[in-house]
C-alpha cells in the first residue's frame, strides 16, 4: 500500500452528546460490539489495506486509549518497517497549545509526516464503525486525479443527517457543496470523515492552514478549498455508522444482534483484530435464561437476559433480569437487580436488588460501589 | 554474558495413544481443553507466571498446531531478546542421528541448548497435565534442602497409589526409596513428572547413560542420581493437578469447569491462563435458546439448547438441538434438530442435521474397548457425519463419512467407523 494512516481520535470530553460515557474514554476507545472498541475498525481496516504506518492523534482522556494501543501487535502493523505511534500534544520551543482542531492535532506532528516516503495518506476517525479496503478508495482517488477525496455515504431519506457533513456532487463525483452540520440538509449523502490526499499536499496545505491560524480540517481545508481543488467523494454502500450520539451508541450495539450485520463483521473476511484480553470462556450457571444476546468472554451469567450486549468480564448475580440494555467490561450486577433501557458504564458495581429503568430513551448507569470479591 | 537461574524443558512430543481419534493429527499437548485452552497452555503459563522467561518445548509427534500455537510465544509473553520459547524437534546429526527415543534421550539431545543459556537449574516439565502451579516456590524448596534433584509429588489415595510411580520419604521430606507401580505400596506420595535439576547433576546424569536405549528420567535417570546417593527431596503439591490421558480423564477433567466454584478456577485474576486466541468476537445467543451450567468460547452461535457442557470458539449449534455433557471443539458445526449427548466432538467436525448421539446400550467398543469406554462417543476433527444418523455409546467415527456407513441409518454402540478423507 502506498500510503500512511492518520486516526483522529481526538475528541473526548468535549463531546456533550455522548454524555457521562465520554466523561471516561476517548470516544475512539468506547466499547462496541462485546469485544472491541471503536478505535479497533478504523486501525483494522488499514491494517487489512496493508498500511504499514499509523499514526493516532489523540489528547482528551486518553488513558483508556493509550492502554488499548499498547503494541502494533494486536493489528499486525509493522514493527521496523512501519508501526503505530500515538501522538499526544507535546510542549516545544514554538508551541505550547493543546491540539485546536483536527488539523492543527496534524500540524503538530507535521515532522512525522513530512519525513514519512508514503505518497499518500489517509485519514479516518477513530469513532466509526466500518469495514473498508482504502485501497478501493486510493485507486478511485488515482483515477479521478483528484486532490482530495472524502468518503461518503448516501443516508435514507429519514435519517437526520443535520449532524454530519452534507455533500452535492457534480456528475462525475466532483464535490460541488459541502456544509458541515447544516441547519437544514439540502442533501442525503454525508462525509464518513474518511479521506485521501497525497501526502505532500497535505503537509503544503496543513502548513498554510497553520500560518493562517486555522485550525479545523473540514471546514479550513475540505470547505476552503473545494473550488480550487479537486476534491471527489467516494460513494460506500456497506455498514457505516458514526457513534457520537448515545442514541447512536446504543443503536450500533444492538446492531450486531443483527445475523446479518454479525457475519459481515465476524466472520467474513477480513476480520476485525483487537488487543487480546485473555479471558476465560463465558459462564452461564444453572437457572439462566439468555435470549437474543451477545455475550463476551470472562463474563459468569446468571439470571436472565434478554437483547442485550454484555461486554468482557461482567458478572451478572441471581435471578437478575436484564433487557433491552449494554452492559460494558467489567461490570458487577448484585443479585435480584432489573436492569431495562440502560448503559450501564464499565467497573461499575451494581448493589444487589438494584432497579435501573430507562423511561425515556436510553439510561446511563455510573455507580462505583465497593465490590465484594469472594 | 547470558545467565538464567533456571530454564524449563517442555515434553510435549508424546502422541497420548489413549486419547484416541483427538490425537490422531495432533500431538496431545495440541489438544484443547476448556473451550478456547490447549492442554500446553497450562505448563506454559505456570512457567511464565513463576518468572521463568527460558522454556525449551520438545516437539515430535505431529507438530504442526503445536507449532503454529506456539509461534514466538506472543501469547505467554515468551517473546524475549533472550531466552523466551524456543521449540526443539529432533534434528539430524553427523553421527548417530535419531528420534527421541525417552524423555531424558530427548533432553540429553537438547544439551547444547541447556548450556547455551549457563543455567543453574533446569525445570523439566510435561505438557500434558491441567494445574496451576508456582514452580518458583519448588525451586525455593530445593535451594533450602540443597538437594540435587526435587521431584514434585502429590498424595493420592492409597488404593490407586500402584497406578504410579510412588517416592518414599524421610520426615525431612528426602526421597528414600522409588517403587515404580509396586503392588503393595508403601507411601501415597505420586510422582507428578516435574523435576527440578541442579543443572551439574543433570549434565552429568544425562552423558554418563547417552547410550542407555529409550532414556527415561523415571526409569533411568533419577535411579542413576539416588544410586550416586544425591540428595532427593519430595516437593509435595497439594492444588489441583489433572492427568488427561484418557479420554473419560479428560472428559471428566472439561465438565469440573461447569460447577459453581470450580476446584479448578479460570477466572481468578491471579494465576493467569494463556493462550493464543483464534476467535475475539463476542459470542451470540438467539431467542430460542437454552444455555445452563456451560462454558462457551468466543465467537461461537447458538440456536439451540446446552446443557452441561464446554463448547469451543466459534462453534456453531443449530436450531432445536440439544447438547448435553458434551465437549464441542473449536470451529465445528452441528446441524438443525440434532441430539447430542455425551460426546467429544474435536475441532472443525461438520454434524448433520437430525444426528443423534450417544444412543442406545453401552457395548465394549470393538477395537479399543480400553479408549473408547465410559460410553462416551468420540467424532475425530474434521469429520462429517451426514444427515439424520443414530450413534451408539462407546463409538468413535473420524473421516468424511457417507449414509452409506451407516446401515439402518445408525451406528450401532461400540463400533469403531474410520475413513479416509476430511471436510472439504
Amino acid at each position: 500500500m502506498r500510503a500512511m494512516g492518520i486516526i483522529l481520535a481526538g475528541g473526548g470530553m468535549k463531546n456533550s452528546r455522548m454524555g457521562e460515557l465520554a466523561a471516561k474514554r476517548a470516544v475512539a476507545a468506547m466499547p462496541v460490539a462485546g469485544s472491541y472498541r471503536s478505535i479497533d475498525f478504523a486501525l483494522s481496516n488499514m491494517s487489512n489495506s496493508h498500511i504499514q504506518k499509523v499514526a493516532v492523534l489523540t489528547q482528551d482522556n486518553a488513558r483508556s486509549l493509550n492502554e488499548h494501543l499498547s503494541s502494533s501487535k494486536w493489528w499486525d502493523f509493522g514493527r521496523k518497517q512501519g508501526g503505530m505511534y500515538v501522538f499526544t500534544p507535546t510542549r516545544t520551543i514554538d508551541n505550547t497549545d493543546w491540539y485546536r482542531g483536527t488539523a492543527d492535532s496534524i500540524a503538530q506532528n507535521i515532522e512525522f509526516i513530512r519525513d514519512s516516503h508514503e505518497p499518500y495518506v489517509v485519514i479516518a476517525s477513530g469513532d466509526c464503525v466500518y469495514k473498508m479496503d482504502y485501497g478501493d478508495v486510493l485507486e478511485a482517488h488515482i483515477d479521478k486525479k483528484a486532490d482530495i477525496t472524502v468518503v461518503c455515504k448516501e443516508m435514507p431519506e429519514d435519517v437526520n443527517v443535520e449532524r454530519y457533513g452534507c455533500v452535492k456532487t457534480d456528475s462525475d463525483g466532483r464535490i460541488t457543496e459541502f456544509e458541515e452540520k447544516p441547519v437544514k440538509a439540502t442533501s442525503n449523502l454525508i462525509s464518513c470523515g474518511i479521506y485521501i490526499i497525497r501526502r505532500r499536499q497535505l503537509v503544503e496545505m496543513i502548513e498554510k492552514a497553520s500560518l493562517e491560524n486555522r485550525y479545523d480540517f473540514v471546514k479550513d481545508i475540505l470547505i476552503r478549498y473545494k473550488d480550487i481543488k479537486r476534491i471527489f467523494a467516494y460513494r460506500m454502500n456497506d455498514y457505516w455508522r458514526n457513534i457520537s450520539t448515545i442514541r447512536d451508541y446504543y443503536e450500533t450495539n444492538m446492531d450486531f444482534l443483527n445475523p446479518d450485520i454479525r457475519r459481515y463483521f465476524f466472520r467474513n473476511y477480513p476480520d476485525i483484530y483487537s488487543k487480546v484480553d485473555d479471558l476465560p470462556p463465558a459462564k452461564y450457571n444453572v437457572g439462566v435464561n439468555v435470549k437474543n444476546c451477545l455475550i463476551a468472554s470472562g463474563s459468569i451469567i446468571n439470571g436472565t437476559i434478554e437483547n442485550s450486549v454484555i461486554f468482557k468480564k461482567a458478572f451478572i448475580g441471581n435471578n437478575c433480569t436484564i433487557k433491552n440494555s449494554i452492559i460494558l467490561n467489567d461490570v458487577y450486577i448484585g443479585d435480584n437487580s432489573y436492569i431495562e433501557n440502560c448503559i450501564v458504564e464499565s467497573r461499575s458495581t451494581i448493589r444487589a436488588n438494584s432497579v435501573q429503568k430507562g423511561d425515556e430513551g436510553i439510561k446511563i448507569v455510573v455507580e462505583k460501589n465497593e465490590r465484594y470479591v469472594i | 554474558m547470558v545467565k538464567k537461574e533456571m530454564i524449563a524443558m517442555l515434553l510435549a512430543g508424546g502422541q497420548g495413544s489413549r486419547l484416541g481419534v483427538l490425537t490422531r493429527k495432533v500431538a496431545k499437548p495440541a489438544v484443547s481443553f476448556g473451550g478456547k485452552y490447549r492442554i500446553i497452555d497450562f505448563p506454559l503459563s505456570n512457567c511464565i507466571d513463576s518468572g521463568i522467561d527460558t522454556v525449551g518445548v520438545l516437539t515430535q509427534y505431529q507438530p504442526l498446531r503445536l507449532n503454529t500455537h506456539i509461534g514466538i510465544g506472543i501469547p505467554w509473553d515468551l517473546d524475549r531478546n533472550v531466552g523466551g520459547v524456543t521449540v526443539l524437534p529432533p534434528y539430524e546429526k553427523s553421527i548417530n542421528s535419531e528420534w527421541y527415543t525417552g524423555t531424558a534421550n530427548a533432553i540429553y539431545q537438547n544439551l547444547d541448548y541447556m548450556e547455551s543459556f549457563n543455567p543453574e537449574y533446569v525445570l523439566i516439565l510435561s505438557g500434558d497435565h491441567i494445574y496451576k502451579m508456582d514452580y518458583e516456590v519448588m525451586l525455593d524448596f530445593h535451594k533450602k534442602n540443597k538437594a540435587e534433584v526435587t521431584i514434585a509429588v502429590m498424595p493420592v489415595p492409597i488404593e490407586e497409589a500402584k497406578r504410579f510411580g510412588i517416592v518414599i520419604t524421610d520426615e525431612n521430606r528426602k526421597i528414600t526409596e522409588f517403587e515404580e507401580k509396586p503392588e503393595n505400596p508403601h507411601s501415597n506420595l505420586a510422582s507428578m513428572g516435574i523435576y527440578i535439576f541442579n543443572w551439574k547433576t543433570l549434565k552429568e546424569a544425562l552423558i554418563a547413560q547417552a547410550e542407555q536405549p529409550a532414556l527415561d528420567f523415571g526409569k533411568h535417570v533419577i535411579p542413576y542420581c539416588h544410586g550416586n546417593s544425591a540428595p532427593i527431596y519430595a516437593y509435595e503439591f497439594n492444588g489441583y493437578w489433572k492427568d488427561v490421558g484418557t479420554l473419560h480423564s479428560y472428559w471428566e477433567a472439561n465438565m469440573e469447569l461447569i460447577d459453581i466454584i470450580p476446584e479448578f478456577n479460570l477466572y481468578e485474576e491471579y494465576w493467569k491462563i494463556y493462550t493464543k486466541s483464534d476467535a475475539l468476537t463476542p459470542q451470540y445467543i438467539s431467542a430460542e435458546s437454552k444455555v445452563e451450567r456451560t462454558i462457551i468460547g468466543e465467537g461461537a452461535e447458538i440456536y439451540g439448547e446446552v446443557y452441561s457442557s464446554i463448547i469451543g470458539c466459534n462453534v456453531t449449534i443449530g436450531k432445536g438441538t440439544v447438547v448435553r455433557d458434551s465437549i464441542i471443539m473449536n470451529d465445528t458445526v452441528i446441524g438443525d434438530g440434532a441430539k447430542i449427548n455425551k460426546t467429544i466432538i474435536a475441532e472443525n467436525a461438520c454434524i448433520g442435521n437430525g444426528v443423534e448421539t450417544g444412543t442406545g446400550e453401552e457395548v465394549d467398543n470393538e477395537t479399543d474397548p480400553n479408549i473408547y469406554n465410559h460410553g462416551l462417543v468420540c467424532i475425530g476433527e474434521k469429520t462429517t457425519v451426514p444427515d439424520n444418523v443414530s450413534v451408539g455409546k462407546n463409538s468413535v467415527i473420524y473421516g468424511k463419512t457417507e449414509p452409506s456407513d451407516y446401515p439402518g441409518g445408525m451406528l450401532a454402540s461400540g463400533r469403531t467407523l474410520i475413513k479416509e478423507g476430511e471436510k472439504a
